[in-house]
């Protein structure tokens, strides 16, 4: 993923982004931070293809994304996987079921991938749970669901905007363990975070933000 | 953890996984919720939609068989009329007639009506119990025509003017016949326009509901988005939805339809005893809708739910570009 002097305004308003140039290395590590209203969100967004930039190119995969058509925009999804702040999971479907939903837009049948979710809920501690409608489960165990939906369908790039906002130290530095062994595996990982204390405990790039300008440490 | 997932997974181990899963675990709902108050609602208004578009289409169904049932039986028919005029003797141009229309080919049967015949049918309009022996009434002659060979009026039209002109007429009737045909017609044109702009009516309501929707799961439509789905796949989820919301309405409207086409043929029967049954039965025959109009109440059902899927999907791919 690369972007070079990314600019980004909403509207008339005052850019958000400014001359934004990074790049992820396939298999790497980052953490992405700044202060609220810095721009994390939008970029987070700019990196997920949901707003297009005002000015300056974004490439994901290697693939220019201005003017990309909608079935080249969807491949592009399926090969990240992305844990919402607020989870966004969808309250009307079981935890099985949420976790299942990337395989399941892609067509599969449903038996062709149930061993599979279900072990990947066990791995991530909810085994016992998913059965569950998501408005009864507890802010960790959504954090966890949250993160098994963008990790089933083994993506090459995982996004999770603070996701260990909702849960306890304890947990946090599970979450955080959990997402350095994905990366182990080869997937690149963005974590946007303002907690330090968790950024101490790896040893990171870090994407620092700043009234729209973006300074990279490490 | 890819790795723990199935490429290494021993053959035995799905099916010990699914001895595991909790049997009532839900697997694939609906993605878009399905049970709301707006889909009940929906639900309610295709049925009534439905229910009044296959109310039309039966009722067009009767004018139209009831209409070709008479045209059915009038068409079998010819009739000679036949004048009295001073100075000729009417028995005998009745005869004469009469032979001259035997002689046609393709005249199945004649049949004379004797005065009192005839003046009886003046009844209805002059009222009974009146000597009519001084008024002329005219006589009749009713021929039964064959299927084949096919007579040819005109001709004999021709013979009777040759031979008794001004006293004898033939009546096919055929202005009769394209007023009834004209009616009927109308009739149908009526019903056909009234179930169309039902239909649309019906296309509109869902257009309407699936933008309320789409709207009421603008997250659900995102993290759809988000999790790989092409616009396709979730047009194919509201469809899904919506084809099965216009089933349900269709089914139920045109259930009622044919619910009240049955009620109604029950009621005529139980009239028919009476005086007024014989009128309601002459005018719209058994209240029989027959195969072409139960099967028209059922397409019309099998269309609303049609609609209702088209016309979500285009809403929602619109919606989404």
């Amino acid at each position: 993923m690369q972007f070079e002097n990314v600019g980004m305004r909403y509207g008339l308003g005052p850019e958000v982004l400014s001359d934004v140039s990074f790049r992820i290395q396939p298999r790497s590590f980052q953490f992405l931070t700044g202060p609220s209203g810095a721009g994390k969100t939008t970029l987070l967004r700019l990196i997920l293809l949901s707003v297009r930039p005002t000015r300056g190119l974004v490439s994901v995969f290697g693939e220019e994304v201005s003017g990309i058509s909608s079935e080249a925009l969807t491949s592009l999804r399926r090969r990240m996987g992305v844990v919402f702040q607020d989870f966004r999971l969808l309250d009307h479907l079981t935890t099985y079921e949420n976790v299942a939903l990337p395989l399941r837009v892609q067509g599969r049948a449903e038996a062709s991938y149930r061993a599979e979710v279900v072990e990947l809920l066990r791995w991530v501690g909810l085994g016992e749970r998913m059965h569950v409608l998501p408005p009864l489960l507890s802010g960790g165990e959504k954090q966890r669901a949250a993160i098994a939906r963008a990790l089933i369908a083994r993506p090459e790039l995982l996004l999770a905007d603070e996701p260990t906002g909702n849960v306890d130290p304890g947990l946090g530095r599970r979450l955080l363990r959990l997402f350095v062994e994905l990366n182990k595996l080869g997937t690149s990982v963005i974590i946007a975070t303002h907690d330090y204390g968790l950024m101490d405990l790896v040893d990171a790039r870090r994407m620092v933000l700043g009234h729209g300008r973006l300074q990279i440490e490490g | 953890m890819a790795e723990t997932a199935t490429p290494q997974t021993p053959p035995a181990a799905p099916v010990a996984l699914q001895a595991a899963l909790p049997p009532t675990l839900r697997r694939n709902a609906p993605l878009v919720p399905t049970d709301s108050a707006a889909s009940r609602s929906l639900a309610a208004v295709i049925a009534i939609l439905t229910f009044l578009a296959a109310l039309c289409a039966g009722a067009a169904e009767i004018v139209a068989s009831s209409a070709g049932q008479w045209q059915g039986a009038v068409t079998q028919e010819a009739t000679i009329q036949v004048r009295p005029s001073p100075g000729r003797d009417l028995d005998a141009d009745i005869a004469r007639a009469e032979a001259i229309a035997k002689a046609e080919p393709g005249i199945a049967a004649t049949r004379v009506f004797s005065k009192a015949e005839a003046e009886r049918l003046l009844e209805p309009w002059l009222g009974s119990g009146l000597d009519l022996s001084d008024l002329p009434v005219p006589r009749l002659v009713t021929l039964k025509l064959a299927d084949s060979p096919v007579p040819d009026l005109k001709r004999l039209r021709g013979a009777l003017t040759a031979a008794m002109p001004g006293v004898a007429s033939l009546d096919d009737h055929a202005l009769w016949l394209q007023r009834l045909s004209t009616m009927a017609n109308t009739f149908v044109g009526v019903g056909v326009g009234i179930v169309t702009l039902v239909l649309i009516a019906t296309g509109l309501a869902v257009a309407f509901a699936t933008r309320g929707a789409m709207a009421g799961n603008k997250e659900v439509v995102e993290v759809l988005h988000f999790v790989g789905a092409d616009d396709d796949f979730i047009a194919r989820a509201f469809q899904r939805r919506f084809f099965g919301l216009g089933l349900r309405g269709g089914v139920i409207g045109a259930g009622l339809a044919l619910a009240a086409f049955g009620l109604a043929g029950l009621l005529a029967r139980a009239w028919r005893s009476g005086p007024a049954g014989e009128e309601i039965e002459a005018l719209f025959g058994a209240f029989h809708i027959g195969w072409r109009g139960y099967a028209s109440v059922l397409l019309i059902g099998v269309i609303a739910s049609l609609v209702t899927g088209i016309v979500s999907r285009l809403t929602v791919r619109r919606f989404l570009a």
